[in-house]
């Protein structure tokens, strides 16, 4: 005999929900082992890992800072978010995505191959997002260049027609606007 | 110069040079530890070499590493502290890993000692070297490698705090040999510092407890769903949730972890829920309005088919976990904390809201629960020359009941007639392998249970294939003597097993058969134990009796009819209010789809 409007809805079917990205700045405790924990605890849930920063940010107070970029249902961001702070070794998490004050910023080194027009463009463009030039040969370029992840993807974007050879990241870094801290 | 020479009282000053060996025994004397179960071996010989003759520090040499998890669990079960494992390193550590899940899955507080190669054949695959951190990092709650002699009291004490508060769980130390033998500053669970900053949520948001109480109070057909949580809150926890119950006269229901938190005996219990459990649990569960989970995970054996999980009802989740609130089924109002605090805030806050329940609505509610209950869902057909296991465990129960008694479990159909038959009425009185659902717990858990609790009656309600999985420990019984009684529901299969190739894959009983079984009698006789066999009912309850009047440890061979069914069962698949009766079970081939056949 359930009421005939049910009082609160429980659609579990996950696999409809949008994934969103989001990205998890994490204070843990620095000891041996503290990111394969963390990473562990990625791997044993399924949850996904699409860019992972990690350092010592305070060696005094032992804590080490990590962000990680995951992708995920509401309900799984939510699991992950309260998994990362049931480990012992974490501090605090904050999920840097729903902050409205979160910042995000990458950087990226980014090897162009490429001779006459394509040399004048690629250095045209990199003005554009104001990559810095920080080593060059008559036929190559390697820029550095910092921003938002979304910002390197379209240098990159634009840069692959260009000569783009190889690409590495650091991944997302983290941190938000204003006097409040982690 | 032996140990318990050098260890000074714990009220001495806290700053005398000694081994890492005598830390790790002083450190458990200062965390009141009397009992600690182990197996010696050549990276922890310094630990055993200081526990030498330490009179104060009782340890069980058990025959099998497993033995040793499985006993710290069940002293830890049945006293509420927490149990010690002491261990070699590779072997010793990867034997230990399917009781330190067990205790993770169960959230039982654990502290596992293992030795380690030294520090400098770390990562040489020396003798005996594995990776154990690595291994148990992700089926602990917390684990250390101790590198430097100086972290060792401070890793000790921290691993003790950790183990046993929030949600408890086992923690893992591994020590290195020549940390053992290094010489450093002991300091007191007062004097250290702790590296971690764990301090978990034990009381319960003000706002939320008011609104949980106010929706309760609203209620026409509430439910009390408790778990193991309630257990590990300790004894005050359930005599709260008595209270509780008795305020706002909402029946009681539990997961197979949580019994004895709520005494069977009271009108108000309804049984264990879940997929073995009562038909009135179940239906209760699945037509409530508002449901008060306390302590408990809405697992997949209790909920069922999740999408009609108890689809009218609003549901409050108390857990010590935030991570359980929300996990499987989303919850209307979630409250972080010890189920003993929130319990006692909400009793407060129902008297200080002058809250009551809508009596007729609570009186119509109850007459429902009235006919589900008139469906006597544990009723099976009575055999006069065959043991019926239902049967076995009811004489069991009638035997024991009067008695200071603890159940212990293995793993399969008989524990969930033991679940069924057997009733508690107090906590901390039943030990089983929920979480991790690890056949040969029990035999060792029986021995740490009777280890903490030496006169009273500890009963292990085993299979015939689970037993055989620890059977070792009987050796650890008769060392000690402690007069366990194994009372084996030997029906000569892996009975659940059995029953899901039955009903599941047509009658395919593939390598499910206990082919070349032992005889139980001889074996016990052959450990130096006494063996019991009865084959017929009226011979039951004389041999019972007889188990239980002997002070040794006894292995009770209980012939049971060998393709009986547990019953009630919600298949595979299936909604709480789908729940197939013994009767109904002749064609449940095709009442479970193909999805749900994909199901554990």
């Amino acid at each position: 005999m359930p009421d005939p409007q049910p009082a609160s809805v429980y659609d579990l079917d996950h696999k409809s929900e949008v994934e969103n990205l989001a990205t998890f700045a994490v204070l843990v405790d620095n000891e041996p082992g503290v990111l394969h924990r963390l990473v562990g605890l990625f791997a044993a849930r399924g949850y996904n890992i699409e860019s992972l920063t990690v350092a010592e940010t305070d060696r005094n107070a032992h804590t080490s800072r990590v962000t990680i970029v995951t992708r995920g249902t509401p309900h799984v961001l939510g699991q992950i978010e309260a998994q990362l702070e049931k480990m012992v070794s974490t501090r605090h998490v904050q999920d840097v995505t729903r902050d409205p004050n979160g910042l995000e910023r990458e950087l990226a080194l980014v090897k162009v191959r490429n001779t006459g027009a394509e040399r004048v463009e690629a250095l045209r463009v990199a003005d554009i997002f104001r990559a810095r030039v920080i080593d060059t040969t008559h036929e190559s370029f390697v820029f550095e260049i910092t921003g938002a992840p979304n910002k390197i993807d379209k240098f990159a974007e634009l840069m692959r027609p260009l000569g783009l050879v190889e690409l590495s990241r650091t991944g997302v870094l983290s941190i938000t606007r204003g006097t409040d801290a982690l | 110069m032996t140990a318990h020479q050098t260890i000074t009282a714990p009220e001495a000053a806290d700053t005398e040079m000694m081994s890492g060996a005598e830390v790790v025994v002083r450190a458990l004397l200062d965390q009141g530890v009397e009992v600690l179960f182990g197996y010696p071996g050549g990276a922890v010989l310094p630990i055993y070499d200081a526990l030498f003759a330490e009179p104060r520090l009782r340890h069980i040499l058990v025959r099998h590493e497993q033995g040793a998890t499985h006993a710290a669990e069940g002293y830890a079960r049945s006293t509420g502290k927490p149990g010690v494992v002491l261990v070699t390193s590779g072997p010793g550590a990867t034997n230990a890993v399917t009781g330190i899940v067990d205790a993770l899955m169960d959230s039982i507080p654990l502290v596992v000692i293992t030795g380690q190669v030294a520090t400098h054949l770390i990562g040489t695959d020396a003798f005996q070297e594995c990776d154990t951190i690595g291994i148990t990092r992700s089926i602990t709650k917390h684990n250390y490698l101790v590198k430097n002699v100086d972290d060792l009291p401070r890793i000790m004490h921290e691993a003790f705090h950790i183990a046993t508060s929030g949600r408890p769980g086992p923690v893992v130390i591994d020590i290195p040999k020549d940390v053992q033998f290094g010489k450093t500053a002991y300091q007191g669970p007062k004097a250290v510092t702790h590296a971690h900053d764990y301090r978990p949520q034990v009381k319960g948001d003000a706002g939320r407890i008011a609104e949980a109480v106010t929706l309760i109070a609203q209620s026409r057909r509430p439910i009390l769903y408790t778990g193991g949580g309630v257990i590990n809150a300790g004894p005050r926890a359930s005599a709260l949730l008595r209270e509780f119950a008795e305020l706002t006269g909402a029946p009681v229901t539990s997961t197979l972890m949580g019994l004895g938190a709520f005494p069977a005996s009271d009108p108000k219990w309804l049984g264990m829920l879940g997929m073995h459990g009562s038909f009135e649990a179940n239906h209760a569960m699945h037509d409530c309005d508002v449901m008060v989970a306390l302590g408990s995970r809405f697992d997949d054996r209790v909920t069922g088919r999740l999408d009609a999980f108890s689809p009218g009802s609003r549901k409050i989740h108390v857990d010590i976990d935030a991570s359980s609130i929300g996990k499987n089924v989303r919850c209307d109002v979630g409250i972080v904390g010890d189920a003993a605090s929130v319990l006692e805030d909400m009793i407060a806050a129902w008297k200080a809201m002058h809250l009551s329940v809508d009596k007729t609505a609570l009186d119509e509610w109850w007459r429902q629960i009235d006919a589900w209950r008139a469906r006597k869902c544990f009723a099976y057909s009575p055999d006069s020359k065959l043991i019926k296991p239902q049967y076995a465990i009811e004489r069991l129960y009638h035997h024991a009941k009067d008695k200071d008694v603890y159940i212990t479990t293995e793993v399969g159909q008989h524990q969930m007639w033991a679940a069924q038959y057997f009733h508690f009425d107090d906590p901390n009185r039943w030990m089983t392998s929920g979480g991790l659902g690890t056949m040969g717990y029990g035999l060792p858990a029986a021995v740490g249970v009777q280890i903490a609790h030496p006169d009273s009656l500890v009963i292990d309600i085993a299979g015939d294939a689970s037993v055989q999985m620890t059977m070792q420990e009987m050796a650890t019984a008769i060392q000690y003597d402690l007069p366990i009684k194994i009372f084996i529901l030997n029906n000569e299969w892996m009975g659940m097993v059995r029953q899901w190739q039955q009903l599941l894959h047509g009658e395919r009983y593939s390598h499910s058969y206990s082919d070349s079984l032992p005889d139980f009698v001889k074996m016990a006789e052959a450990f130096g134990a006494v063996g019991l066999r009865a084959e017929k009912p009226d011979e039951l309850d004389d041999k019972i009796a007889e188990m239980i009047a002997v002070r040794r440890p006894v292995l009770f061979d209980c012939r049971v009819t060998k393709e009986e069914n547990c019953f009630p069962m919600i298949p595979s698949g299936k909604a709480h209010n789908e729940m197939i009766l013994a009767e109904e079970s002749r064609d449940l081939g095709s009442i479970i789809d193909e999805a749900g056949k994909r199901l554990v």
